[in-house]
């Protein structure tokens, strides 16, 4: 039976609650009648044979390039860069993704007498990954043949040696990226498209270069102008990476995209009820998600956290492309949209959405009060494409516990940015203009980025800035069930109930709401009609 | 507001007051009055849902989907069969069922030495006077039969309920079977489980007697027995009637017999129909024989002579008083005694 696709419900008498996402708890909120609820389509069907698509891919590929065969000769130096642990989310089970792709890649290397082949973390400013979570992405075959001879390494940003600057677009923005990558013939670039904002030309053109790249589209100003992130052809993010991207190719670096498509088929069988329309819960379904919560309520956060970051998602490859970056990405994000797409008719006065306990910035560690806001104002927020979901001045209330609490190996810079630069200015302009220079280029945090797990000290700058277009567009947000003191330093208002945070809603929207909440998982994509 | 907003205004929940100043306009101006949505509402309406201890009450804009089948002629009954619960059910029929149909029925058993050397599965095809007739049959099958039994039963009666369909697959190894029509399913899983080893108890009359007297069979005790091969054992159940009849809603203590006839199967070429008439005439045969003795009973089928079945074709209360009398009724014999009797009252019941 096909998936159905994903619907808006209207909220009546019959409707029960409906289920929030709160951290690593759940709450069931009764929404006002008249209200809607924008469920996401059903997971797509898994290729049956990944192997043979990605055989397939490999030597029938997009666009105007030769299959990867055909590219790959002695001699020659291969680099092969990959997405790093920010996807899939949450991670899923064995084999990862990246491995399947990767081994046929390496064993047509072999085939072609390839020898000098390295791989690549494509972390950007990202934290490194540890060595369980190497092999849980590559493999062991993978990671015991290359990360011993020093053939598998983490881009490092900060590492001025192994950076190449290509030049400058016409539009000014310095193009610099990883050497390695730069001065190989061939530059195979592995992706995971989970939302419509990965993949293109910004695996390479981010995922490989510095903070003097970065700071070219990870700036106040070209997030708000980036309606949405995930509708490229009206984003200025993607946008500069395109034009960066570009400037790559014209630079004489052959880049063979291999990109794939993931079901959203998010959580194992014990969270089923978390992906059903709550009307369709079974016994099992009810009983799953009550044990679950009480056992939940009664579990330390720090215990709860654990459990859930040990959770692995039964995501499946559903599609892959390989070849010209453009002409591979274009069919990746139809994928995408296909998959994850919503007509919604009409925005709305109040935004209501449940944040999870992950967010791509915290696999295997906290969601801090800034990651809280990065993944609603600059995730969910963004899941639109034409309009934003809410109107302009509209308020949007978010579930989440938003605890005071950071894990100071991963995120050491944004222990700093909450106390020192959100208590003075919560502006992403302001703060871009005072302070992000001073974070960006501490050594403290540069040496924590190159040799520890840390993300880069400019790091919780551009998790403020994903949240520009919302902060401009919204009249307020609301925190439901979070600590009030992380949640006012962030410039929201906390609430204490779904009813309380309605009330207050009401203050800047008038008396008489509309009101949508956006229910994930799985993850969806709203055409705002 | 934008100008789409305007379709999903916030209704008020039940018993919330309405803001009689905003008047109407709820879903676009065709709709009612623009009313405030209050706290209390969500939080009285929250505190009625007894969701997610019960099940979910359904959107009114959502359209039911058929619910699954899973009772009636679609219940899977394949559980009652696996060893553990084949277990729990020899130990319920030895110890518990067995002996309550030896108080309540003071089984007389003739025949059986008809199964001796008979090898199974067979298909034991009975009259049909009680809903006593079942258990009462399987722990008076010879114990190599016994356990290794299953029941076909009406799927509109016995598994018309959940909790009917598991009692009855537990404690008889029932199945269900459609008794109006033909069905392609129950067939297939009749003769599935002959072909597995297991013996098969069927009425072929499709129901309870409702008046004493029996009723035309139904061919597929014949048809089982022409598909697979298996031989037809007939029984004939006499005196359950006054035990439970149709419609009685309380047990009473009687003597009862069980006949078994001599395991017949088709002749070449016969079809379906006639094995089928001839399992009911070696029926009636057996019938007469517990009235009378196998040496009258004998005489009479030789001559063509057996009282049929379905007994005379007259009025109910001539069909009532030509009921063949019992010198052993119960207790006193207030139902019996060696008169002529009413039945008793034949109610609704299947």
């Amino acid at each position: 039976m096909s998936p159905r696709p994903g619907f808006v419900l209207d909220v009546d008498r019959s409707t029960p609650p409906t289920l929030f996402w709160h951290g690593e708890r759940f709450r069931l909120e009764r929404l006002p009648e008249g209200s809607r609820v924008i469920y996401a389509p059903e997971p797509v069907e898994a290729l049956s044979d990944p192997s043979t698509a990605i055989r397939h891919a490999l030597l029938h590929p997009l666009g105007d390039k030769d299959p990867l065969p055909a590219l790959l000769r002695p001699g020659m130096r291969l680099t092969i860069a990959f997405d790093d642990i920010s996807l899939p989310l949450p991670p899923m089970e064995r084999p990862d993704i990246r491995q399947l792709v990767i081994e046929q890649v390496l064993d047509l290397a072999a085939a072609a007498g390839v020898d000098d082949v390295e791989l690549i973390v494509a972390l950007a400013l990202h934290r490194r990954m540890t060595e369980a979570e190497l092999r849980h992405a590559l493999g062991d075959r993978i990671y015991d043949a290359f990360a011993p001879n020093g053939l598998l390494s983490q881009h490092d940003a900060e590492d001025a040696d192994a950076l190449t600057y290509i030049g400058q677009t016409d539009h000014g923005e310095d193009v610099e990226i990883n050497r390695r990558a730069a001065e190989s013939d061939l530059l195979v670039y592995v992706n995971i498209n989970l939302v419509a904002m990965d993949g293109g030309h910004k695996s390479v053109a981010t995922g490989l270069s510095s903070y003097r790249s970065l700071r070219h589209h990870h700036n106040p100003e070209t997030m708000q102008k980036s309606r949405s992130f995930m509708d490229q052809h009206r984003s200025e993010l993607h946008t500069s990476n395109w034009r960066m991207g570009r400037l790559i190719a014209e630079s004489g670096i052959d880049i063979f995209q291999i990109e794939t498509n993931l079901n959203t088929d998010t959580f194992p069988s014990q969270f089923a009820f978390l992906q059903k329309r709550e009307w369709e819960w079974s016994a099992r379904d009810r009983f799953s998600f009550l044990g679950v919560s009480k056992v939940l309520d009664r579990t330390p956060s720090k215990v709860a956290r654990n459990i859930f970051h040990t959770v692995k998602a039964p995501h499946r490859m559903t599609a892959v492309q390989a070849g010209e970056v453009e002409a591979v990405h274009a069919v990746t994000t139809q994928n995408v949209w296909d998959q994850q797409g919503v007509v919604v008719e009409g925005q709305t006065d109040i935004l209501t959405m449940g944040l999870p306990y992950i967010s791509p910035y915290n696999v295997n560690s906290i969601l801090n009060p800034i990651l809280v806001a990065c993944l609603g104002l600059g995730y969910f927020f963004n899941l639109y494409r034409n309009k934003p979901l809410v109107r302009e001045g509209g308020v949007l209330i978010m579930s989440h516990p938003t605890a005071w609490e950071f894990n100071p190996v991963h995120h050491p810079s944004y222990i700093d940015f909450f106390e020192q630069v959100l208590s003075e200015t919560t502006d992403p302009g302001e703060l871009s203009k005072h302070y992000e220079e001073a974070y960006a280029t501490d050594p403290w945090y540069v040496h924590l980025y190159r040799t520890g797990h840390a993300y880069h000290g400019v790091h919780p700058f551009y998790m403020w800035y994903w949240c520009a277009h919302a902060l401009q567009h919204l009249g307020a947000v609301i925190v439901v069930g979070g600590d009030p003191a992380a949640v006012r330093r962030l410039g929201f208002r906390p609430a204490s109930t779904m009813a309380d945070a309605l009330e207050l809603a009401k203050d800047v929207v008038g008396p008489s709401p509309t009101l949508t909440h956006l229910h994930a998982p799985p993850i969806l994509m709203a055409d705002v009609q | 507001m934008s100008p789409g907003a305007t379709s999903n205004r916030l209704r008020p929940t039940r018993g919330v007051r309405s803001d009689a100043s905003l008047g109407t306009g709820l879903r676009g101006a065709a709709a009612g009055a623009l009313r405030r949505y209050t706290p209390s509402g969500i939080a009285s309406r929250a505190g009625r849902s007894r969701f997610p201890l019960a099940a979910p009450s359904w959107p009114k804009s959502i359209p039911r989907p058929p619910e699954e089948r899973d009772l009636g002629i679609d219940y899977d009954t394949s559980w009652s069969r696996k060893y553990p619960v084949r277990l729990a059910r020899a130990v319920l029929l030895d110890n518990v069922t067995r002996p309550l149909a030896h108080l309540v029925a003071s089984p007389e058993i003739r025949g059986d030495d008809h199964l001796v050397g008979v090898e199974g599965p067979v298909i034991f095809a009975s009259n049909h006077l009680s809903h006593v007739d079942t258990p009462l049959l399987l722990s008076c099958l010879p114990l190599r039969f016994r356990h290794r039994t299953v029941v076909a039963a009406a799927a509109d009666y016995f598994f018309d309920r959940r909790w009917k369909a598991d009692l009855s697959s537990f404690a008889l190894a029932a199945f269900p079977i459609d008794r109006s029509k033909v069905n392609r399913r129950s067939a297939e899983l009749a003769a599935d489980l002959l072909e597995d080893g297991w013996n098969l108890v069927i009425f072929p009359e499709g129901g309870r007697s409702p008046d004493g007297w029996g009723q035309e069979f139904h061919g597929g005790a014949a048809y089982l027995s022409s598909r697979t091969g298996r031989p037809v054992v007939p029984v004939h159940l006499d005196g359950t009637r006054h035990i439970l009849p149709k419609g009685g809603g309380t047990l009473r203590r009687t003597k009862t017999t069980i006949t078994f006839g001599v395991p017949i199967v088709p002749d070449e070429g016969e079809n379906a129909r006639r094995f089928s008439a001839r399992i009911e005439s070696a029926v009636a045969v057996l019938a007469d024989e517990a009235t009378t003795d196998w040496w009258t009973a004998r005489r009479q089928a030789a001559r063509g002579e057996t009282p049929a079945l379905q007994g005379p074709d007259v009025a109910p209360w001539r069909r009532a008083w030509a009921l063949p009398v019992r010198d052993d009724g119960p207790g006193d014999g207030a139902d019996g005694g060696g008169r002529n009797t009413w039945p008793r009252r034949s109610g609704s019941g299947r």
